[in-house]
């Protein structure tokens, strides 16, 4: 499709350059985010090529120490319970806001995005400041309240794009037959929009745990998430402990986001 | 007989049909409306808990932090006396003793409540230099009563210069304007009007100006290697097609941090980056690369490329090739259509891209601080040192209201020409 049938010399070559182009700007994406996997299995303490052997030495730093260990576990309870309620309020918001006639649709459309767009910095602080007034500073509840709201906007956009193709009309042949509104909706809507809605919980769940800078200024130390010890853990000394904490998420988010684009892609073409 | 007239029979009957079958037009229509009312309160019901949560997870806080901009009642509190004795003071030259006494009397107060440090502190906050002077008449008015602690404030020849008085007469009224015209590198001079500070004292507008620049440089430099590599994927057969979104996508999908710890790695003055950079003969010495613009401009590039790209991509992939076909049937030169069809089709897409990593850019934190050097970081590192290390709110909300009202005027700009619609976030 790039090249006409009979192209000529300089339509070769444009084409030519096109590719080359590309083909560097692919290096460009790929091999930065690439180059901490083998370094992550140095039996070395230094990221110098070539390697100085293979070991998993820095993985059982990472899932072995107590410091990590936590980090962890407090990444997983503060991600976990962002996607339940993420998930369970950005749905039911994306249900309202499919309604043509709901007031303000435009009105609210934005402010709900608008998490994504505000800088994290103004967020984190303002949660800080404010969370401190009402005893929420240093609880998981804080953080998972803080985190919920950056990671809302995904699950109402991914439901909401699900909801597109969703029948009304089938909700009304629900209630005609008999069945009370609750009913219709876990049988009738929520299994035909379920791909959104895991889509969406998926977007939540990476959201929270790849999430550093309003952890950063609302966990105690105890409350430390995998990122932020990263974040500290870059900010001291390198060690190749965080090429491997680094390639751990990673395939945590791309696995999860794959699962989330493959669910949503079939939700809106059905 | 007179002719019985059917009319005035009928006509009462016709109007009372009339007005029955009004009646039940309305009726039903307000059975309608009240259905429907019924439909939007429960619409309204259903999106109520997230709104709720979002107000008071995210509105509240960045409102109550905006508010600390113009708002700051720590010196109008704690020096409720100075405040009575400057009520009534014009703000030329120095106030008369009783304003003395009174501040005395309130320095001595904060003494015997612990909270002079506070007072010195947010005093010092407008007055450079103000914190060592109160924390030193303070010892000083220690044993010092009536007529001593007047004479005490008077030894002291800070509280005698005829500048130190209008900073706290200002501060003794809680709304203030001191730390959004200091977030612009401006004050308030002694005749009530607006001027730029010092030179040696103005910060901001270098740091709003540096992150400017930084955002546009990345958006730039994502468009000219996003824009060709959209239209590549946008013409391709499907199955290769596939192949190069997932090589957008990888990145895309791994978070910020991990993707700056990466670059953290490759700019080393070991690193990959000047390996490569020795290999082709670029350079003949090792930068550094780590702690500087360069550094920091190629890993922001590298965040922000799919943002970019996305947006182009999707608009590309709708325009048909036959049309650039068509041009060149009609005898245009491939720059001529390119310009001519392609571009003006391409251009919202490419405004939405650009415009997301401007803006996105402008809140930039965790790159700049771990890649860039003290003369790299943006507007946001320098929000988190005030809280962090200066302990300074004011200044961090007034910073944050500036960086606010920027970030929302473009975003205000691109919903409204560009449409939601072309946001890909997801």
């Amino acid at each position: 499709m790039l090249l006409s049938p009979y192209p000529t010399t300089g339509e070769r070559i444009r084409i030519t350059l096109l590719w080359i182009w590309c083909g560097l700007v692919i290096l460009f994406l790929l091999v930065p985010i690439l180059i901490p996997v083998p370094l992550s299995f140095n039996s070395g303490a230094f990221f110098i090529f070539p390697l100085e052997g293979i070991s998993t030495r820095w993985y059982e730093v990472v899932l072995g120490t107590q410091r990590w260990q936590s980090g962890i576990g407090n990444s997983l309870i503060i991600a976990l319970g962002t996607t339940v309620i993420a998930t369970t309020l950005g749905t039911l918001t994306a249900i309202a806001l499919s309604d043509e006639k709901f007031p303000g649709r435009r009105i609210i459309m934005p402010l709900l995005l608008s998490p994504l767009i505000v800088p994290v910095v103004i967020t984190a602080v303002g949660s800080y400041l404010f969370y401190a007034r009402v005893g929420l500073a240093s609880t998981y509840a804080g953080i998972i309240l803080a985190h919920t709201a950056l990671a809302s906007p995904f699950v109402v956009v991914t439901v909401g794009a699900s909801l597109t193709g969703f029948d009304r009309n089938l909700m009304r042949a629900a209630a005609i037959s008999g069945a009370k509104p609750l009913t219709s909706f876990f049988r009738v809507m929520l299994p035909l929009i379920l791909p959104g809605v895991l889509s969406g919980a998926a977007f939540a769940f990476v959201t929270s745990f790849d999430e550093v800078v309003v952890v950063q200024f609302l966990a105690s130390a105890s409350q430390r998430t995998m990122p932020l010890e990263m974040f500290i853990g870059l900010r001291e000394k390198l060690s190749p402990a965080i090429t491997a904490a680094a390639t751990l998420m990673m395939a945590l988010s791309i696995l999860l986001l794959l699962v989330a684009n493959i669910l949503a892609r079939r939700s809106r073409k059905s | 007989m007179s002719a019985f007239q059917p009319s005035e029979i009928d006509r009462p009957t016709l109007a009372r049909d009339r007005s029955a079958a009004d009646a039940d037009l309305k009726s039903v229509s307000a059975a309608l409306r009240r259905a429907e009312l019924g439909d939007r309160m429960r619409s309204l019901l259903l999106a109520a808990p997230l709104l709720v949560l979002l107000a008071l997870s995210f509105g509240i806080p960045i409102v109550l932090l905006l508010s600390r901009a113009v708002y700051d009642p720590t010196i109008a509190d704690a020096l409720p006396k100075t405040t009575a004795a400057l009520a009534g003071w014009n703000g030329q030259g120095l106030p008369g003793d009783d304003a003395f006494a009174a501040l005395a009397a309130d320095l001595k107060e904060n003494q015997v409540k612990g909270t002079a440090y506070e007072l010195a502190k947010s005093l010092n906050a407008r007055l450079p230099g103000a914190r060592s002077q109160v924390l030193k008449t303070v010892r000083k008015l220690e044993s010092a009563d009536g007529q001593a602690a007047l004479d005490t404030m008077k030894s002291v020849p800070f509280w005698s210069v005829p500048s130190t008085w209008p900073v706290i007469q200002s501060g003794t009224s809680s709304l203030t304007s001191f730390y959004l015209l200091s977030a612009l590198d401006l004050r308030w001079n002694a005749d009530g009007g607006i001027e730029r500070v010092p030179p040696e004292q103005a910060i901001f507008i270098q740091v709003f100006l540096r992150t400017f620049f930084v955002a546009a440089s990345v958006t730039l430099a994502t468009l000219i290697l996003g824009f060709p590599l959209a239209y590549l994927i946008a013409n391709v057969p499907k199955g290769l097609a596939a192949i190069l979104t997932v090589a957008v996508l990888l990145p895309f999908w791994t978070s910020i941090l991990v993707r700056t710890a990466a670059w953290t790695v490759l700019l080393q003055k070991f690193g990959l980056v000047n390996d490569f950079l020795l290999l082709i003969g670029v350079t003949s010495d090792r930068l550094d690369l780590m702690y500087s613009r360069i550094g920091l401009v190629i890993a922001m590039t590298h965040i922000q490329l799919p943002f970019t790209l996305l947006p182009i991509y999707s608009v590309m992939r709708t325009i048909p090739p036959s049309q650039m076909k068509a041009a060149y049937s009609l005898g245009a030169r491939p720059f001529t259509a390119f310009r001519r069809i392609y571009i003006p089709q391409v251009f919202p897409g490419v405004m939405a891209g650009c415009m997301l990593t401007f803006i996105l850019c402008l809140g930039y934190y965790i790159t700049p601080a771990l890649i860039g050097g003290a003369g790299d970081q943006l507007i946001s590192n320098f929000i988190a040192n005030y809280v962090n290390v200066e302990l300074n709110w004011e200044m961090a909300a007034a910073l944050s209201f500036i960086l606010l009202v920027f970030t929302l005027a473009l975003f205000g700009i691109f919903a409204r020409v560009l449409g939601l619609d072309r946001l890909k976030l997801v």
